[in-house]
C-alpha cells in the first residue's frame, strides 16, 4: 500500500519535473510548403521532406537543447494556400523560419508574408529571379537555382552552337514568363532573335497546337520555359509531332525526374544545367545512396539544396546562438557553404547563394551505362558569371 | 494564301488538331445530351466519369497489364456499372423534383469520385503510351499527324454517329424518345419502361468513359481532367440544343474547330470562346441551335 | 414558440462571435464570416426568390480584385476600396442579371455560369490582377482615417459588424412587402404576373442585391488576406457556396452562416480529422484524408441533397413548428 503511494508519487514528481524542462524548451517549429500532390511533387515534394528531416537527424535532431520539429504543407501550386499557411504558422504556431519549395508564384507570395513579419525565408524549388531583384527582402534567400542563372548556362550554350533565332512556350504564370524574359535577354544580347512566343497555362493538358505555332513560326529553337510535368509533356508531344526533328529543344529547367519520365530516347541531346548531380563526386554520390534508399528516385538539386540549406540553417542557429531570424542571417552571411552541395558557396546580399554551375547533356541512350546516369558533364560555370552580378541587380536595397 | 497573316500551313495544321479536339467534344456532349433529352437529368458527373475511364484504362495498364484494346471495351462497361448504380441507388429518388436537384447530387457525385481517385493518385497528370498498333506518324505536308489521332477522329464519329442513328432510326431508340413524353403509355405497352431509363444512364455515361480511354494517350491522366472539361461540355449541349442529339454532336465539332481558329488569333481565349457563344446563342435562340422546345 | 428559440440561438452565436477573437485564429474567423455573408447574399437569390445563380463567386472575385486594386495601386484607403468593390458588384450583377432574367430554370443557371466563366477569363488575362500569381500586398490601412486595420483583432470587429450589418439588412429585405413580392415570384410566378407585378425588374433588383452583398464579402475578405487570388472567381467556389447554402438551409435566414461555419471549419480540419480516424482504426488510406477534401464535401452534398433538403436550420424549424 505504502509502496504504491511513494511509487506514485516519484512518477508524479519526475513527471512534473519533466514537463516542466519541457516547457522552457519549447521545439524549435521548422516550416516547409511546396506542391506535394502536383505537376511539381517529384522535383521536390514528399522527397522534400525526406531530404530535411535527412538534415535534422544527420544535425542531431536538436538544436540549442531545443527538439527540432518540421511541420508541412501542400500549396496546391496556389499562391493564396501558400501565404495563408505561412501567416497562420507564423502567427499561430511561432516559426520562425519557412523553407520554399516548388513554385514561383507561390515563392513571391510566401516572400511577401515573412518579409511583412520579419521571419526568414529560404527557397530551395522556385525559380524567379525576382525574388532577389523586384522583390527581393532581407529575410528571403534563394538558395539552389534561379532563372537568371539558367538562362546564362544553357541559353549561351545553344547561342554557342549556332542557334539563334527563339520561339518560346512558355507556362504562363511568375515563373515562366520570368524565365522567358531572363533568357530573351541574354538570346539579345548575343545577337540572336526572339521570334515570337507561347503561354500555356500551368499544367497543361494538350500541348498539340503550341508546338504547331512553334513550328509554323520558322524559328530554328524552341526554348521551353517551363519545369516539371509541363516539360515533360511539352517535349514528348513535340517527338510526337517531329518537331524535334525540325526545331532545336532547348529545356531551360529540366530535372533528373523530368528526363526519367520522357526517356532518355527522347531527351537526349538536351543541355540542362545545374548546380548539383548526384553522380558529380564521391559525397554526392553517398546522399544519393541513401536518399534512393527511402525514396525509390534519385535526388533532385532541388532535395540536395533542401538538405544543404537545412544544414546551413541549423549550423546558423548553433552559431548565433538563438532562432531569431536577424541574428542567424548574419551567422548565414559570414558562412562558407562547403557540403555535398557546393563547395565554396556564400550568400550575397542580395539573398543569392552564390554557387558555381555546370552544364550537361543528356546521354544518347546506349551512353547509359547504369540507372538514373542520365548527364555527361560539358563544362563548368563559375558562380560569378553563372549569376548576375550585384550591379545589375534591381534590388531595392542594394545600389541605393 | 494568308489569313490574319498567317499561312494556310498554320491555320490547317491548327483545324486539324481542332478536329481532333471536336471528336471528343462530341462524344462526351452526345452521352450528355442523351442522359438530359432522355432522362432530364443534367449529369454534372459526366466529367468525372470520362476521368474514370482513363483511369481505368491507366490502371489497368500498370496495375495489371491489360492492353489498351483491352481496356477500351472494359473500362467503359465498368464505369457503365457504376453508372446504373448510382442511378438506380440515388438519382431515381429524385425524378418527381425539380431537375436542379438531379444536377446537385452530380454534382456531389463527382466530388467523390474525384476526391477518391485523388486520395490515391494526387493530382499530378500521368503518362499512358500510345498502344503499339498505332504509333508513328503520318506527314501531311503542313503538319505531321500521328496515327492515334487520326484513329480518334475515326472511333469518335462511328461511336457518335452509331449512337444518333440508335436513337432517332430504330425501334429501341423510339421507345425511349416516347417514353420521356409519356413513361406511364410506354409501360402500359408491355415495355419496363424504368429499366430503360437506368440501361440509358448506364449506356451515357459509358460513351463518356470510351472518350476517356480514347483520351488517355492525348492528355494528362489525372483525377481533376474532367472538372474543367465538364463546364465547356455543357456549354455545349445548351448551344446544340438540350434535347438534341445531332446537335450535340455537330455543335461539339465545330466548337473544335472554332477553338483551333481563335487559337490562331487570341490563344489565351480559346477555352472562354464557347461561353462566349453560349450567351449569345441562349439569348437569341433560346431553344439551342437545333433544339425543339420553343 | 419557435421564434423564441431562434432568437435565442442568435443571441448565443452573437455572444460567441464577439469573444472568438480572443481564443481562436482571427484570420480563419474572419475568412467563416466572409463565406456566411457570401452565402447569405446567394441565399438572398436562391431561398427567397428562387433563381439558382452558378456564377456568383464572379462577385466575390470583383469584389476582391477591384477592391484590392483601388487600395493597393491607386492608393486609396479601405473604405473607398470597398465601395468600389461593392459598386463594380453591383454593375456585374445589372448586366448578369439583365442577361440571365430573359430565361428561366436551368438555363437561368446555365447562362449564369456562362457569364461567371467569361468573368474568370476576365480575371485571368487582365494585367492588374497577376493572372495565376494572384494580387497581393494589399495594405489594410486605416478606416475611415481613425481605426488602424492592422491588428487582427481590430480587422475582426469590422468585418463583424459588417457581417451582421448586412445579414439585418437581408432580414429587412426578405420581411419587406419588396421581399414578399420576391417570394411569391419564388412561389408561383405566373400568378405573380397575372396580378401585375412585373417580376423582371424585382427579380434584377434581387440579383444586383444579391451581387452587391457578395461583392462586399469579397471586398473584406482581400482586405484581411491581403491578397486576391483566382480561386475566388473560379467555378468551383461557386459551387461551394451552393452546398454552403443547402447544408445550413435555403431560404432560412441563418442557415447560410451556420452552412459556412461547418464547411469552412471543415475544410481546414479534414485533415485532423483524418488522422484522428487514422489513429482509431489505423486504415492508412484514412491518413490521406487530409489531401481530399472533395470526398468528403462531396459525400455531405449527396447526402443532403437526397435526405435533408432543407438543410440544418430549415429542418430544425420544421421541427420546432408546433403541431
Amino acid at each position: 500500500m505504502k509502496m504504491k503511494k511513494v511509487a506514485l508519487a516519484v512518477m508524479m514528481l519526475t513527471l512534473s519535473a519533466q514537463a516542466l524542462s519541457q516547457a522552457n524548451k519549447e521545439p524549435l517549429k521548422i516550416g516547409f510548403i511546396t506542391d506535394m500532390s502536383g505537376l511539381y511533387a517529384d522535383i521536390d515534394g514528399k522527397g522534400g521532406i525526406e531530404a530535411f528531416q535527412m538534415a535534422i537527424d544527420d544535425f542531431g535532431g536538436s538544436v540549442l537543447g531545443r527538439k527540432i520539429e518540421l511541420i508541412t504543407a501542400d500549396h496546391q501550386n496556389k499562391p493564396d494556400i501558400a501565404a495563408g499557411k505561412a501567416r497562420e504558422w507564423i502567427d499561430q504556431q511561432g516559426v520562425n523560419i519557412i523553407f520554399g519549395g516548388s513554385n514561383s508564384g507561390t515563392a513571391l507570395a510566401t516572400a511577401k508574408v515573412t518579409d511583412e513579419k520579419k521571419r526568414l525565408y529560404i527557397n530551395n524549388g522556385a525559380g524567379s529571379s525576382a525574388l532577389t531583384n523586384e522583390q527581393c527582402s532581407p529575410y528571403t534567400v534563394h538558395y539552389t537555382y534561379d532563372t537568371i542563372a539558367l538562362s546564362n548556362v544553357t541559353a549561351k550554350a545553344v547561342m554557342e552552337q549556332g542557334f539563334k533565332s527563339w520561339y518560346f512556350l512558355t507556362a504562363d504564370y511568375a515563373f515562366g514568363q520570368q524565365l522567358q524574359k531572363d533568357a530573351a535577354r541574354v538570346v539579345e544580347a548575343g545577337g540572336g532573335k526572339v521570334v515570337g512566343a507561347s503561354k500555356h497555362p500551368l499544367s497543361a493538358s494538350d500541348f498539340s497546337s503550341f508546338l504547331l505555332q512553334a513550328q509554323n513560326s520558322g524559328a530554328q529553337v524552341l526554348g521551353l520555359a517551363n519545369a516539371g510535368g509541363d516539360t515533360i509533356n511539352s517535349v514528348k508531344a513535340a517527338a510526337e509531332f517531329g518537331i524535334n526533328k525540325k526545331m532545336k529543344i532547348a529545356g531551360l529547367l529540366v530535372f533528373l525526374t523530368d528526363v526519367n519520365s520522357i526517356g532518355v530516347k527522347n531527351a537526349q541531346g538536351l543541355s540542362v544545367a545545374i548546380p548539383w548531380y548526384w553522380n558529380q563526386d564521391e559525397e554526392a554520390r553517398t546522399f544519393a545512396g541513401r536518399f534512393i534508399r527511402i525514396m525509390k528516385r534519385m535526388p533532385t538539386m532541388n532535395q540536395a539544396g533542401d538538405y544543404s540549406s537545412m544544414m546551413t540553417y541549423l549550423k546558423s542557429v548553433k552559431a548565433a546562438g538563438t532562432d531569431d531570424p536577424d541574428k542567424v542571417l548574419t551567422e548565414m552571411r559570414k558562412m562558407k557553404i562547403n557540403d555535398m552541395f557546393t563547395k565554396g558557396g556564400y550568400l550575397r546580399k542580395d539573398g543569392t547563394m552564390m554557387h558555381d554551375f555546370y552544364l550537361y547533356e543528356v546521354r544518347k541512350p546506349e551512353e547509359v551505362k547504369q540507372p538514373w546516369d542520365y548527364y555527361k558533364l560539358m563544362k563548368k560555370v563559375p558562380a560569378d558569371q553563372a549569376f548576375n552580378p550585384l550591379s545589375e541587380s534591381k534590388c531595392a536595397f542594394i545600389n541605393k | 494564301m494568308d489569313i490574319f497573316n498567317l499561312s494556310m500551313q498554320a491555320v490547317l495544321g491548327q483545324l486539324l488538331l481542332g478536329l481532333v479536339n471536336g471528336s471528343f467534344y462530341a462524344m462526351l456532349s452526345l452521352g450528355l445530351a442523351v442522359i438530359f433529352g432522355l432522362l432530364r437529368v443534367v449529369n454534372f458527373a459526366h466529367g468525372a466519369v470520362f476521368m474514370m475511364g482513363s483511369m481505368l484504362a491507366w490502371i489497368g495498364l500498370t496495375q495489371l497489364d491489360l492492353s489498351y484494346w483491352i481496356m477500351i471495351i472494359v473500362a467503359p462497361l465498368l464505369t457503365g456499372l457504376v453508372g446504373i448504380a448510382i442511378e438506380k441507388g440515388l438519382l431515381k429518388r429524385l425524378y418527381g423534383l425539380d431537375p436542379l436537384y438531379g444536377l446537385l447530387l452530380t454534382f456531389g457525385v463527382t466530388l467523390l469520385l474525384e476526391g477518391f481517385f485523388r486520395s490515391f493518385y494526387g493530382v499530378s497528370g500521368m503518362s499512358y503510351n500510345v498502344p503499339d498498333s498505332l504509333q508513328g506518324a503520318v506527314d501531311l505536308g503542313f503538319m505531321i499527324l500521328p496515327y492515334y489521332r487520326g484513329w480518334v477522329v475515326l472511333a469518335s464519329l462511328t461511336v457518335c454517329f452509331g449512337t444518333w442513328f440508335l436513337i432517332e432510326k430504330t425501334k429501341i431508340g423510339a421507345l425511349l424518345r416516347a417514353g420521356t413524353e409519356n413513361p406511364k403509355l410506354v409501360q402500359a405497352f408491355g415495355v419496363n419502361f424504368p429499366l430503360l431509363v437506368t440501361l440509358t444512364y448506364g449506356f451515357g455515361v459509358a460513351l463518356a468513359a470510351f472518350a476517356g480511354v480514347l483520351a488517355a494517350p492525348i492528355i494528362q491522366i489525372s483525377p481533376l481532367m474532367g472538372s474543367n472539361l465538364i463546364i465547356t461540355i455543357f456549354a455545349i449541349v445548351v448551344i446544340g440544343g438540350m434535347g438534341s442529339i445531332m446537335g450535340s454532336i455537330l455543335t461539339g465539332l465545330s466548337l473544335g474547330l472554332l477553338e483551333a481558329f481563335v487559337k490562331v488569333i487570341y490563344p489565351e481565349a480559346s477555352s472562354t470562346v464557347v461561353f462566349f457563344v453560349m450567351v449569345l446563342v441562349l439569348l437569341l435562340r433560346p431553344a439551342g441551335l437545333f433544339g425543339k422546345e420553343a | 414558440m419557435n421564434r423564441n428559440r431562434m432568437q435565442y440561438i442568435i443571441g448565443a452565436l452573437l455572444l460567441l462571435a464577439l469573444v472568438l477573437p480572443y481564443v481562436a485564429y482571427p484570420i480563419f474567423l474572419m475568412k467563416i464570416l466572409c463565406f456566411a455573408l457570401f452565402s447569405s447574399a446567394f441565399n438572398l437569390l436562391l431561398g427567397y426568390t428562387g433563381l439558382l445563380s452558378f456564377g456568383h463567386a464572379a462577385f466575390l472575385g470583383t469584389g476582391g480584385y477591384i477592391c484590392g486594386y483601388v487600395i493597393r495601386n491607386l492608393g486609396y484607403p479601405p473604405e473607398l476600396g470597398i465601395l468600389a468593390g461593392v459598386s463594380c458588384s453591383m454593375v456585374l450583377g445589372l448586366v448578369m442579371g439583365g442577361l440571365a432574367i430573359r430565361r428561366q430554370g436551368i438555363y437561368f443557371a446555365m447562362i449564369t455560369m456562362a457569364l461567371g466563366q467569361l468573368a474568370y477569363f476576365f480575371f485571368l488575362e487582365a494585367p492588374f490582377t497577376g493572372g495565376e500569381d494572384g494580387m497581393q500586398g494589399i495594405p489594410r490601412g486605416r478606416l475611415l482615417g481613425l481605426i488602424d486595420l492592422q491588428s487582427d483583432i481590430t480587422m475582426y470587429y469590422v468585418v463583424l459588424f459588417v457581417t451582421v450589418a448586412s445579414v439585418l439588412f437581408i432580414a429587412r429585405v426578405t420581411t419587406s412587402p419588396f421581399g414578399k413580392v420576391l417570394f411569391a415570384i419564388k412561389e408561383n410566378e405566373p400568378r405573380a404576373i397575372s396580378l401585375g407585378y412585373k417580376v423582371d425588374r424585382f427579380k434584377l433588383l434581387a440579383f444586383v442585391l444579391s451581387g452587391a452583398l457578395a461583392g462586399l464579402a469579397g471586398s473584406l475578405q482581400a482586405l484581411m488576406l491581403g491578397f486576391e487570388s483566382l480561386s475566388d472567381p473560379h467555378w468551383t467556389t461557386s459551387g461551394l457556396v451552393i452546398l454552403i447554402t443547402l447544408v445550413g438551409g435555403v431560404g432560412t435566414l441563418i442557415g447560410p452562416i451556420v452552412g459556412g461555419v461547418i464547411i469552412v471549419v471543415l475544410e481546414q480540419k479534414v485533415g485532423d480529422i483524418g488522422t484522428w480516424l487514422y489513429h482509431l482504426t489505423s486504415i492508412e488510406w484514412f491518413n490521406t484524408l487530409g489531401e481530399s477534401v472533395s470526398i468528403v464535401t462531396g459525400l455531405i452534398f449527396v447526402i443532403c441533397v437526397m435526405s435533408f433538403r432543407k438543410g440544418i436550420i430549415g429542418e430544425l424549424q420544421d421541427r420546432w413548428k408546433s403541431p
